[in-house]
């Protein structure tokens, strides 16, 4: 059981910025984010996109904003746990116990919810029945490709981790490569090696067609692939593969006991906390009367709640305002000497 | 203006006036309208605010943008009249459009 004085859900630029503010004020945090990397949707959504309303600076990509905020948490050692989900957020007397879905668990008496729009997820299949083969016939990842040698494997989607994986599996699987219209979206070169796997017959190409019924007991044994005027074919087929890209769920935020309106948790704007002592959330997730979703806003919010966590975390002690340009207990907290 | 009709899955119609230069995604946003999500607030980036757009108004609205097929292959059951409505921009033309939403943008 890991014990901080707040737990951050959410990695993108507001959980990173009230990261920096609860450093600041001599507060430590972890972070927690269901994605494999730090930036959340600046760096999952729009990495090259540039930002133009981030304050001083004029224009810069969400790649350059999350190198920038990664930067200024330099001077600080926060523990980052990536690719976790957490799933359970529970009250133990005046501290809450969380848990990820790997098993992690925290004890803190603050957790701020920086979500965004909740947890990235694989987009599915909507086809009826597909839950039942997920995990074992249908897949939205792979973790060891080695369980697919021999076998076939149909793989849909056009993006690069669709292609890749078509490339890679053909080397000792038989593999269906389809796509829902004629173009692919991955990387040129990807998309050559992959019309020149399929000329070689190593790689067969279903375009225009999209899944339309899976076939099988406990596992698929078959599928019917339909194209844009209702033509079906049938492929028989060991492991079915969908590389959609990734949706934002809510997910088991839900389940926490906060108020939630349309996917966004209620806050007040002193501490932005939730109907939930001790539980804060900031940045696109939460909502107020005249909530912008700015990322600005979240920084805004995110310093503020960082307030609210110091006297839950350091009850015997009175919070001082300071200034970063003359406190020394802030300088000597990011390491800069003081004058 | 136009007058635009969004129809959820469900059958329910949704008639609004929607400013020009709005798009229709904001026009479903602003007149809290079922069925469009918009997560990505407009940035083509998220692929739930797709709508389907009726045979005869798909030829007729502006062509799709640079990129939004590849969105689209994100979509939730994406079609040949797939659009992404914030990609719509309205104006006076665009009067009587109707267009129909997938059961879920999830």
């Amino acid at each position: 059981m890991i014990k901080t004085d707040a737990l951050i859900i959410g990695a993108g630029p507001t959980g990173l910025f009230t990261a920096h503010q609860l450093k600041l004020i001599g507060l430590d945090c972890e972070i927690v984010d269901n994605l494999d990397k730090i930036g959340g949707q600046c760096i999952e959504l729009y990495p090259d996109k540039p930002i133009y309303d981030i304050p001083a600076v004029p224009e810069c990509t969400g790649e350059e904003l999350t190198n920038n905020l990664i930067n200024q948490l330099k001077p600080f050692d926060i523990n980052f746990h990536l690719s976790e989900r957490v799933d359970e957020v529970k009250k133990n007397g005046d501290k809450w116990i969380v848990k990820t879905n790997k098993g992690t668990s925290f004890t803190t008496p603050n957790v701020i919810i920086a979500g965004g729009v909740g947890s990235f997820e694989p987009r599915k299949f909507s086809v009826e029945g597909h839950e039942k083969f997920e995990n074992k016939s249908i897949l939205y990842s792979i973790k060891d490709k080695n369980i697919f040698k021999g076998k076939t494997v149909s793989i849909f989607g056009g993006g690069d981790s669709a292609l890749d994986w078509a490339v890679e599996l053909s080397n000792n699987c038989n593999v269906n490569l389809i796509h829902r219209r004629d173009e692919f979206r991955g990387a040129q070169a990807t998309v050559d090696k992959v019309h020149e796997l399929a000329k070689s017959n190593k790689i067969k190409l279903f375009k225009k067609f999209q899944l339309k019924k899976l076939n099988g007991s406990s596992k698929i044994e078959n599928i019917d692939i339909e194209d844009d005027d209702k033509q079906i074919k049938n492929l028989k087929t060991d492991y079915v593969l969908g590389f959609f890209g990734l949706i934002m769920q809510l997910g088991p935020i839900a389940n926490w006991g906060l108020n939630i309106d349309k996917k966004t948790v209620e806050v007040d704007t002193e501490k932005f906390e939730t109907n939930q002592k001790g539980i804060y959330a900031v940045g696109d997730i939460c909502n107020y009367p005249g909530k912008l979703k700015l990322i600005l806003s979240g920084f805004h919010e995110g310093a503020l709640a960082a307030r609210a966590c110091f006297k839950l975390a350091k009850p015997n002690e009175k919070y001082r305002f300071e200034f970063t340009t003359s406190s020394k207990a802030i300088k000597n907290r990011l390491g800069v000497k003081s004058d | 203006m136009a007058k635009i009709t969004y129809i959820e899955h469900n059958g329910t119609n949704h008639t609004v006036d929607v400013q020009n230069g709005l798009t229709v995604m904001e026009g479903a946003v602003q007149n809290n309208i079922p069925g469009i999500d918009a997560d990505c607030g407009g940035g083509m980036a998220c692929a739930t605010c797709h709508v389907y757009v009726k045979e005869d108004w798909f030829n007729k609205i502006n062509k799709k943008s640079e990129g939004e097929d590849d969105m689209l292959d994100q979509a939730y059951e994406p079609k040949k009249n797939s659009r992404l409505s914030c990609q719509i921009i309205v104006s006076d033309d665009l009067e009587g459009l109707i267009v129909d939403m997938p059961e879920k943008q999830t």
